[in-house]
């Protein structure tokens, strides 16, 4: 039988293989092994769940053999429930739709339950006619669907955060980012309705939660590709992602895409709220803070090998991860098996979206000595996600918004995973 | 008795023409658009407008000062942001100032925030965080000047209002500049 590695073509050092080599090798080590622990009639094997009917239809979740994958790191405010944060557990999960339970959620004081008959979208301020729109008179409307990302603008600060690299999961370190297909009603449209004055150059949006959650977003950005967004993976939005109607803005920050949408007041400034100024402000290193620093900067991250999710001895693996920009479409994410000395282009899967997740694969060769292993995405407008020394250039010690730059993981002659910084 | 009738027949007649000149206005805004929007009242649009301008534009009637502010602070506020809103479970709100361009940046109230009128209005949409919506627009405006005061920024018996609170300046109102520009 001829060796695997005869057929291995190597594209950077350390082992990393043709980005192809799972579609060209056709691999014929996987297949389950028969199990011995029945014999069935007439000498063939069955197990026991193939000796009775399985259970009914309808309701049904996820295998009870996968309920460890379930959003994650959950932690909230002292004294209260709903005000923090949980994870999407990203190193559980392939392709680029996250399942709507899995997305990751970012509460400022819990989550409404709304009675969608009472709840009204109003606008007013700086229009010709302040209107208001039922859930109801809504569902009229044309609407649109986009597969796109939504990220926490904190996402990955405790990479900037710590001095020494936090010993945590892929999805503690970087699970504060989802994806879904979002179904709405382009805001432009009902901007339009209502009539905009010409001095109306801002919208101020707040939500009917308990803390009436409030952001300001240029018009600029509202007409271009703002949508009402009523529908997540198919279904109506889930309580925990703005259930009935939240704002979503494709590519900028998720503080921004205010939920459980109540009130757009055309202003002609930002209000200048808690929100965009206290915090989701991005502090330099000269003192001064930058504010709406709107757009999710290009990322990639590689979910598997990840902490925790250890290698089991030498030999050929698959790596892959996650790459997303809010500029546009990722143009290529290149993988480095040797500190970043040379590159490799990993594969993307065929869906390959303007701000969308991107999913990325290769193969790679591992031959049980201790090595590391990074991936760094480009965009379509030539943004090249930053290094981790590169990104603090210009930037305070305290503040970690936005933050983008490469994960590194290192691999020990075990196999076992962690996070390093270089 | 006739001239009444007749007044309310040409009042009728108006509200017609009115809402006739509104439906072929509306058509305009696009053959795709079912324009189902419910035109608001002046009245109703005040009752849900919650937004507070650096301006002073939106703030509501009413004042307070520090010293009012401090009794409700410690019934209402201590629990979470701890005496004189320092070294609670909940994040400090005075103090650190001085600190922004230093190596490890304190971001309170004092030391951070751009805008007097921030703290109005989201002490008006969130707090107290377990029950929002309860305080009195002068309770607002004097836990407003208790935390300016506990900042060196007001003193005690300075009355927070619409009229005093947006001609405040913060001591790191000069410290931000905007990522953002329309051109973009």
């Amino acid at each position: 039988m001829k060796k695997l590695t005869e057929n291995m073509n190597f594209t950077a050092k350390n082992g990393l293989l043709d980005r192809r080599f799972f579609l060209k090798a056709g691999l014929g080590v996987g297949g389950g092994l028969l199990s011995a622990s029945a014999i069935g009639s007439e000498g063939k094997d069955r197990f026991p769940w193939m000796k009775q009917p399985g259970s009914g239809m309808g309701e049904s979740g996820p295998s009870n053999f996968e309920s460890h994958i379930k959003r994650d790191s959950v932690g909230t405010q002292p004294g209260t429930t709903g005000s923090g944060a949980s994870r999407t557990p990203i190193e559980h999960l392939d392709g680029i739709i996250t399942p709507s339970r899995l997305h990751f959620e970012r509460h400022h004081s819990g989550i409404p339950e709304i009675d969608p008959d009472q709840h009204r979208l109003i606008i007013h301020g700086l229009v010709e006619r302040p209107l208001s729109f039922s859930l109801e008179s809504l569902a009229r409307y044309q609407h649109t669907s986009n597969i796109q990302f939504l990220e926490c603008s904190g996402n990955s600060g405790g990479n900037m955060m710590a001095p020494q690299p936090l010993q945590r999961k892929a999805s503690d370190l970087h699970g504060l980012v989802s994806c879904s297909e979002w179904g709405g009603i382009p805001l432009k449209v009902l901007l339009e309705e209502a009539g905009v004055k010409p001095e109306g150059k801002w919208i101020v949006a707040s939500g009917s939660d308990a803390a009436m959650m409030s952001r300001s977003v240029p018009i600029e950005k509202i007409m271009d590709d703002a949508i009402i967004a009523t529908h997540q993976n198919g279904e109506p939005l889930r309580p925990s992602n703005g259930y009935p109607m939240r704002l979503f803005l494709p590519g900028w920050e998720g503080n921004a895409c205010v939920k459980w949408l109540r009130t757009i007041k055309v202003t002609s400034g930002p209000s200048m709220t808690k929100d965009e100024t206290s915090k989701y402000s991005d502090l330099r290193d000269d003192g001064i803070a930058e504010l709406f620093t709107f757009p999710m900067g290009v990322k990639s991250v590689i979910t598997s090998p990840s902490v925790g999710l250890n290698f089991a001895g030498a030999g050929i693996y698959q790596v892959k991860g996650i790459a997303w920009s809010g500029s546009g479409k990722i143009k290529t994410v290149e993988l480095s098996a040797d500190g970043g000395n040379t590159w490799a282009e990993a594969l993307l899967d065929q869906h390959v979206l303007s701000k969308s997740l991107t999913r990325f694969r290769s193969a790679w060769n591992w031959d049980g000595t201790p090595a590391t292993i990074m991936s760094r995405a480009i965009d379509e407008k030539g943004n090249v996600q930053p290094s981790r020394e590169s990104w603090f250039v210009g930037r305070a010690k305290n503040t970690f918004y936005h933050f983008n730059a490469i994960q590194t993981w290192a691999i020990n002659s075990a196999g076992e995973v962690s996070n390093v910084y270089l | 008795m006739f001239i009444s009738k007749l007044m309310k027949t040409i009042c009728t007649c108006t509200l017609i023409i009115i809402t006739q000149i509104v439906a072929a206005d509306d058509v305009s805004f696009g053959v795709n658009n079912p324009n189902l929007g419910k035109v608001l009242s002046a009245e109703y649009v005040d009752q849900v407008d919650f937004v507070v301008m650096p301006n002073g534009d939106g703030l509501p009637q009413g004042s307070g000062n520090a010293v009012s502010g401090k009794e409700l602070f410690n019934v209402q506020c201590i629990a979470c942001h701890g005496n004189e809103a320092k070294g609670g479970i909940n994040g400090d709100l005075a103090g650190g100032h001085g600190t922004i361009n230093g190596p490890l940046p304190k971001k309170t109230v004092g030391s951070y925030w751009p805008y007097a009128t921030i703290l109005f209005d989201y002490i008006r949409r969130a707090m107290p965080y377990q029950t929002p919506g309860t305080l009195t627009n002068d309770e607002i405006y004097a836990l407003t000047a208790y935390i300016l005061y506990l900042n060196d920024i007001v003193t005690e018996k300075e009355i927070m209002s619409s009229e005093t609170l947006p001609r405040i300046i913060m001591p790191n109102s000069e410290g931000f500049v905007w990522a953002y520009s329309a051109s973009e």
